[in-house]
């Protein structure tokens, strides 16, 4: 019994985003850079604000690929192309909607997903995949 | 800049990773995955990305100026806690593109002889 069709929309899901987000990836991942954390220092390289890591949405959206693909251990293979930052100001709740369309079913049997994460209605991943067990 | 000789050269690990269920478990609470049997699928950058940016800046790159390109993990299995990974570094591709320098390296993540999960890192250095 497979999982997924071909051409098959998976419901989105809604993560939220504020600075206590940042420091607690931050801290769970080891990257520490300040434009993640400092607005001062964000601005003074050019930034708008604190900038959420890119490697914080990519570890969203793969929670989102988990699951709906049954959890983690289905997920092999995932890339993302970050294409916009999302800005994060001070008290605030940024959210980021992620929706999925399955755009292939591959010969080895498995879902190609094809990953969409808006933030403020503007895309912030590009060429966003995942290829998952489809069991 | 970094050294173009470097570009294609492998640089084995020097050490190794124990990976903790306390590790796996404060990543997965971050996004609010629960379930934490097994590492959640970017898990592995936490590993990787450190490697990279010593290999580079050893290399010439200028990281105060980098940002992140592009990711991509490829998972042969998921990273669970005991597993003990060393990273081997590649550096791929290295290019100029309007005066930016863009660097691809990958991670190649090794529990013993065993390919776990490699990733690839498209780093920009902003001119």
């Amino acid at each position: 019994m497979s999982r997924f069709i071909l051409g098959q929309e998976l419901p989105s899901h809604t993560f939220h985003i504020n600075r206590a987000l940042l420091v607690a990836y931050a801290n769970a991942s080891g990257d520490q850079n300040p434009i993640h954390q400092d607005e001062a220092f964000a601005k003074s390289v050019g930034l708008p604000d604190v900038i959420a890591h890119g490697m914080l949405t990519m570890a969203l959206a793969g929670k989102y690929v988990a699951d709906q693909a049954g959890g983690s251990s289905s997920v092999k293979e995932f890339s993302v192309r970050f294409t916009k930052p999302v800005v994060v100001p001070a008290d605030t709740d940024v959210e980021l909607i992620v929706s999925g369309k399955i755009s292939e079913i591959t010969e080895a049997g498995d879902a190609k997903i094809d990953i969409t994460a808006v933030c403020a209605d503007t895309k912030v991943l590009g060429m966003a995949k995942a290829i998952v067990a489809n069991a | 800049m970094l050294n173009p000789d470097l570009v294609g050269r492998t640089f084995p690990g020097a050490t190794s990773t124990s990976v903790s269920q306390e590790s796996i478990s404060a990543f997965a609470a971050v996004i609010g995955e629960s379930e934490i049997s097994v590492a959640t699928p970017t898990y592995a950058i936490t590993i990787t990305l450190d490697q990279s940016q010593k290999l580079l800046q050893e290399s010439g790159l200028d990281w105060t100026r980098v940002v992140h390109g592009e990711q991509r993990f490829e998972i042969k299995r998921p990273i669970v806690a005991g597993d003990t990974l060393r990273c081997d570094s590649t550096i791929e591709s290295a290019r100029v593109m309007a005066g930016n320098e863009i660097v691809t390296v990958r991670g190649d993540l090794f529990n013993g002889t065993e390919l776990v999960v490699s990733t690839w890192s498209t780093l920009v250095v902003r001119a």
